[in-house]
C-alpha cells in the first residue's frame, strides 16, 4: 500500500500539541520523581528501621508492578482521596492531566530512588566521616557535601532512566490521555489511517530518543575522563 | 476478598478463574517471549562484538531500532501496521487469526524482539569485559570463531551478566501488560473486567497487584538460584570481577 505524505502533513500540529502533553509529563515526572526519588534514597539509607523499611518497601512495592496497573489504581484513587481529604463523602471526578502526573511522580521516584541510593553508595565513607568531623547536620551534609557528588556520580544512569520515562508516557494511552500517541490514535481512527499515524509516530520517537541516548553516550565518556 | 469466589455475569464460573486465566496468559507470553529474547539477544549481542563487516553495523542498527521506540508503539507496529504492508492474503489471514491467538501472537513477537535488543546490550558489554587474553589463548588453541564463543566466551560473559539478566527477566513479566492494549486479557487487563462489572476496585486491583509480587519474588528467587549453580569458584561473586 502507499504511504499518503500529505495526510500525515496536516495532521502535524494536533502532533506537535500532543508531543507537548508527552513533554510536560516527562518534565513533571524528572522533577518530582528526583526529588521524591532522592527522599526515599535518604530514608532507604537512614539507620532508623521506622524510616528505612516503609522506604524500602515502597520502592520495591513500585518496581513489581507495571506501569499500566499503577495508572490504573490511581486513576481510581486520586478521585477517592480528593473526596475523603475535601469530606465531600464522595469521588470527585479529575481529569486525566492530573492522575497521569501524579501516577508519573510515583512509579518514576521508586526508580531514581534506586539510582540516586547507588550513587550515595559511591561516595566513599570519608566524606560521611569529614562531614561529621566539621560538625555539618544532617541536613547540610546531604545538601551540600552528598547530594552533587552522588548525582554527579550517576548522571548517566539518570539520564537514561529519563529516556525510559519519555517512552513509559506512550502507556497514557491506556487513559485516552492525548499524548504523541494518544493523538496519533485518535487522528488514525478518525481517517482510518493507522499505518501513516503510527509509522510517523514511530519515527518522531526514535528520533528523539536516538539523539538523547547519543548525547548521554557522550557525555558519560566526558565524565569518565573529567573526574579523578 | 470473597469476591474471588462469586460467581461471574457470564455464569462460567467464578472470579478466581478469570484471574486465573489472566494469570496463565501473563506467564505465557512473558516465558515465550523470554525463550525469543534469549536466542535473538545472543546472536545480536555476538554479532556485534565481530572485529569488522557489515553485521555489526546491522546488530548496532538493530538495537538502536528496539530501544529508541516505545514498547506500546511497537505493539501496535505489530498488530496494525504489519499486517497492511504485508501481501494481501497475508495480512488477511493474520487480521482472521482467531482470538486470542490474533493479539497473541503479535504480542510476542512485539516483546520477544523488544527484550531481545536488551539483552543483547548486555551480552555485548558482558563479552567485551572479559580479558582479550580469553580470545588470544583461544586463538591459540585452535578455536574456530563459533567454537570460541560456544565454550569459552559465552559461558563466562553469562555468568557475568546474570544479575542484570535478573532485572530483565523481572521486567518482561511486568512488559507483558502493554499486550492488554491490543486485546490480549492478561492479568491487569482482567483487574480493569473485573472492576468493570463489580465497581469493587479496591479488591479487584488488589488482588492483581499481589499477584505480581508474587511473581516478581519467583522470578527473583529462580534467576538466584540459577547464579549460585553456575557460579565458579575463579569468579568469587560472579559480580564484581570481569
Amino acid at each position: 500500500m502507499m504511504v499518503d505524505l500529505s495526510a500525515i502533513a496536516a495532521t502535524v500540529p494536533y502532533l506537535l500539541q500532543g508531543l507537548w502533553f508527552t513533554l510536560q509529563v516527562t518534565l513533571v515526572g524528572v522533577i518530582g520523581g528526583i526529588v521524591f526519588g532522592s527522599l526515599l534514597a535518604v530514608a532507604r539509607l537512614s539507620q532508623h528501621r521506622l524510616i528505612s523499611t516503609p522506604a524500602a518497601a515502597y520502592v520495591n512495592l513500585m518496581r513489581s508492578i507495571p506501569l499500566i496497573l499503577v495508572i490504573f489504581w490511581v486513576f481510581f484513587l486520586v478521585p477517592w482521596a480528593i473526596g475523603w481529604v475535601t469530606r465531600s463523602g464522595r469521588p470527585v471526578a479529575v481529569g486525566a492531566s492530573l492522575t497521569i502526573f501524579v501516577t508519573f511522580v510515583l512509579f518514576e521516584a521508586a526508580y531514581y530512588a534506586e539510582i540516586v541510593r547507588a550513587g550515595f553508595r559511591s561516595i566513599s565513607p570519608g566524606q560521611y566521616s569529614a562531614c561529621e568531623a566539621l560538625g555539618l547536620s544532617k541536613f547540610h551534609a546531604y545538601i551540600y557535601i552528598l547530594f552533587p557528588q552522588a548525582i554527579r556520580n550517576v548522571l548517566p544512569i539518570l539520564l537514561t532512566q529519563t529516556i525510559v520515562l519519555f517512552q513509559d508516557t506512550s502507556l497514557v494511552y491506556v487513559i485516552s490521555a492525548t499524548d504523541l500517541l494518544g493523538a496519533a490514535t485518535k487522528i488514525a481512527q478518525r481517517d482510518g489511517r493507522l499505518v501513516e499515524m503510527y509509522l510517523t509516530v514511530g519515527v518522531i520517537y526514535f528520533v528523539l530518543c536516538f539523539a538523547a541516548s547519543q548525547f548521554v553516550k557522550q557525555l558519560q565518556g566526558r565524565l569518565a575522563y573529567g573526574v579523578r | 476478598m470473597s469476591l474471588l469466589f462469586e460467581p461471574t455475569p457470564d455464569g462460567a464460573g467464578r472470579y478466581l478463574d478469570w484471574i486465573a486465566s489472566g494469570l496463565g496468559w501473563t506467564l505465557f507470553l512473558a516465558l515465550g517471549a523470554w525463550t525469543i529474547a534469549l536466542v535473538v539477544g545472543t546472536l545480536i549481542g555476538v554479532v556485534r562484538t565481530l572485529p569488522k563487516g557489515i553485521l555489526p553495523r546491522l546488530g548496532r542498527a538493530y538495537v538502536e531500532t528496539f530501544r529508541n521506540i516505545p514498547l506500546l508503539v511497537q505493539m501496535f507496529f505489530w498488530y496494525f501496521v504489519l499486517p497492511e504492508l504485508l501481501p494481501v492474503r497475508t495480512g488477511m489471514a493474520i487480521k482472521q487469526m482467531d482470538p486470542p491467538w490474533g493479539s497473541f501472537v503479535p504480542a510476542l513477537i512485539c516483546l520477544g524482539l523488544f527484550t531481545a535488543a536488551r539483552i543483547a546490550e548486555q551480552v555485548r558489554a558482558g563479552l567485551q569485559a572479559l580479558p582479550r587474553g580469553q580470545i588470544q589463548a583461544a586463538s591459540a588453541l585452535g578455536f574456530a570463531r563459533g567454537s570460541m564463543y560456544r565454550l569459552i566466551l559465552l559461558p563466562q560473559a553469562f555468568r557475568i551478566i546474570l544479575p542484570t539478566l535478573t532485572n530483565e527477566f523481572m521486567t518482561i513479566f511486568k512488559n507483558t501488560s502493554v499486550a492488554l492494549t491490543i486485546g490480549l486479557v492478561e492479568l491487569t487487563a482482567t483487574a480493569r473486567e473485573i472492576n468493570e462489572n463489580t465497581f469493587r476496585t479496591f479488591e479487584a486491583f488488589g488482588v492483581v497487584t499481589i499477584v505480581y509480587l508474587v511473581i516478581a519474588l519467583i522470578a527473583w528467587q529462580v534467576m538466584y538460584r540459577i547464579e549460585r549453580a553456575v557460579q565458579l569458584p575463579s569468579f568469587a561473586s560472579g559480580r564484581s570481577r570481569p
